[in-house]
């Protein structure tokens, strides 16, 4: 018998030692030490500019880069992310590797970046925000530890300008998504955005699309909820609208090789909004004859989804009938690290998972969908 | 089951906690207004360092517009995802039935009876004019 040691709250020391390894976790938020330590990738213009004006969000104009705390204790945070040696939830790499490359068995950590860059009311300042952010990324992150893949910030909003971004990031394999939020200012099949389609199927770079923490709309179709549980819940509302656009903008039809991955929008919704589709597509077929096979055809072909936060089915075995209809091959396992909703790959699903589906959700679906396993190849 | 001596009375605060390794598991006691409560130191959810978490009061409400607070600083939540569970039972709040957190006796004894032994299992200094929380895994 030891004298028992004290330890300091606020630290997991209980967890037991994960049973995966070779993850690949498809939602990290990595963040700025400091909003400075962002600036500094701007041009003086810009820096002078947000440091004067702020970055123009929506709904959120002056305050910093996002607008928390949503969730606290924690400040929308894991309570145990905030690094020992000071600064934000995912803004120290060693204690990221320590916390969550290690301790989880992540190989590959896919980036899903959040800041003012796609959201800015100031298109130019978007387009300076997105190149900054995705500077930061290469110099701060992806150089430093090969594990972690980057995701091209643009401006959406302005396609051209989105291009010319994507243009000069895509040829470095750092970068292994191109980065939209799902809020966007039309619905995303809208005829406005398929510059940016080009690009992507051009680079062979799937679309990841991700929830802002700001946006040009409502967090719920009708409204501002009152409740952050009402806002959380809605994070799987525009999704559903992305995916109904696309496919019945004929997207795919014009962008064969387009792939799309809804991140942190749950998945449990995709059976029932594929059925009242194909339902509704065999009666008015002819309003959107561009549109040429079932819709549920192109939502299984172009669409993956990432698994955070999971469903938790009061009968788990509805959760697998559900991934079932989906396909295992369009899951990916994603962590939200550093946020409070984080899951764990060793426990995040309640139901037991075929070993042929845990390595495909876990790792290999992504791993072919990013193309990790090519080798760096830096234009 | 042995009892193991954790800390002495006075260590650790109304509305505190202590995280220790104990019997080979990780458990943190609580004390609120002389009580004591031990759980373990896993949420049953996902496996956070639940003992970690804050301590909350209980918002409780009867209809929309009307709300109480009870139980001050007896609901623990999960660092994590925010699930309150009961101090005093390791009841998850939202499904008690189901889901809770183990707890552990929790006893105060005088030093004087400890020292006479032999029953408790820890090398934890102990002196006769003090009093001790014990917890029993």
């Amino acid at each position: 018998m030891s004298t028992p040691t004290v330890v300091s709250p606020g630290r997991d020391n209980s967890r037991p030692k994960p049973v995966v390894t070779g993850v690949v976790d498809c939602d990290i938020h990595p963040s700025a030490a400091s909003p400075a330590e962002l600036w500094q990738f701007l041009p003086e213009r810009w820096r002078t500019y947000v440091a004067k004006f702020g970055t123009r969000l929506p709904n959120q104009p002056t305050i910093n880069i996002v607008p928390y705390p949503r969730m606290s204790p924690g400040n929308g945070m894991r309570m145990d992310s905030w690094p020992p040696n000071g600064g934000f939830p995912a803004s120290d790499l060693d204690f990221m590797r320590e916390q969550l490359l290690d301790a989880c068995g992540i190989e590959f950590g896919i980036f899903q970046p959040l800041s003012g860059a796609s959201m800015s009311t100031n298109l130019e300042l978007g387009a300076a925000l997105s190149i900054a952010m995705n500077e930061w990324q290469l110099e701060k992150w992806a150089r430093q530890d090969s594990r972690l893949k980057a995701g091209i910030c643009i401006p959406q909003e302005d396609p051209e300008a989105s291009v010319a971004i994507i243009e000069r990031f895509a040829g470095n394999r750092d970068f292994v998504h191109i980065a939209v939020p799902t809020r966007t200012m039309e619905p995303f099949g809208r005829k406005r955005y398929r510059p940016i389609f080009a690009a992507a199927e051009r680079w062979n770079l799937p679309i990841c699309m991700h929830p802002p923490a700001t946006g040009y709309h409502c967090n719920t179709p009708t409204g501002w909820a009152s409740y952050y549980l009402e806002e959380h819940v809605s994070l799987a509302h525009p999704p559903q609208t992305v995916a109904t656009s696309m496919i019945m903008e004929g997207i795919f039809e014009r962008f064969p090789r387009l792939k799309i991955v809804l991140v942190e929008g749950g998945f449990a919704w995709v059976p029932p909004l594929a059925w009242r589709l194909d339902n509704q597509w065999r009666k008015m077929r002819d309003e959107v004859p561009h549109v040429k096979r079932p819709p549920s055809e192109y939502l299984r072909e172009h669409f993956w989804f990432t698994t955070q936060p999971v469903e938790e089915a009061e009968r788990p075995s509805d959760l697998l009938d559900t991934i079932r209809w989906i396909g295992a091959n369009r899951l990916m396992f994603s962590t939200d690290y550093p946020h409070w909703d984080f899951d764990d790959p060793s426990r995040a699903f309640k139901v037991e998972l075929s070993a042929e589906d845990h390595r495909a959700i876990f790792r290999e679906n992504a791993v072919a969908l990013f193309r990790l396993n090519e080798k760096l190849d830096e234009k | 089951m042995s009892r193991h001596v954790v800390a002495k009375v006075g260590e650790i605060g109304s509305g505190q906690r202590k995280i220790i390794d104990v019997g080979g598991r990780r458990v943190g006691v609580f004390h609120s207004n002389g009580e004591y409560f031990a759980l373990l130191d896993r949420c049953p959810h996902q496996g956070a360092s639940l003992c970690s978490g804050m301590l909350m009061s209980l918002v409780d409400s009867s209809e929309p517009g009307d709300y109480r607070i009870s139980r001050k600083s007896e609901m623990l939540r999960c660092p994590w995802h925010g699930w309150e569970f009961d101090i005093r039972t390791g009841q998850s709040w939202c499904e008690p039935s189901k889901i809770r957190v183990k707890t552990y006796p929790v006893s105060v004894e005088p030093g004087a009876d400890l020292v006479k032994g032999p029953y408790v299992a820890t090398t934890y200094p102990v002196s006769i004019e003090d009093d001790y929380v014990l917890v029993e895994i």
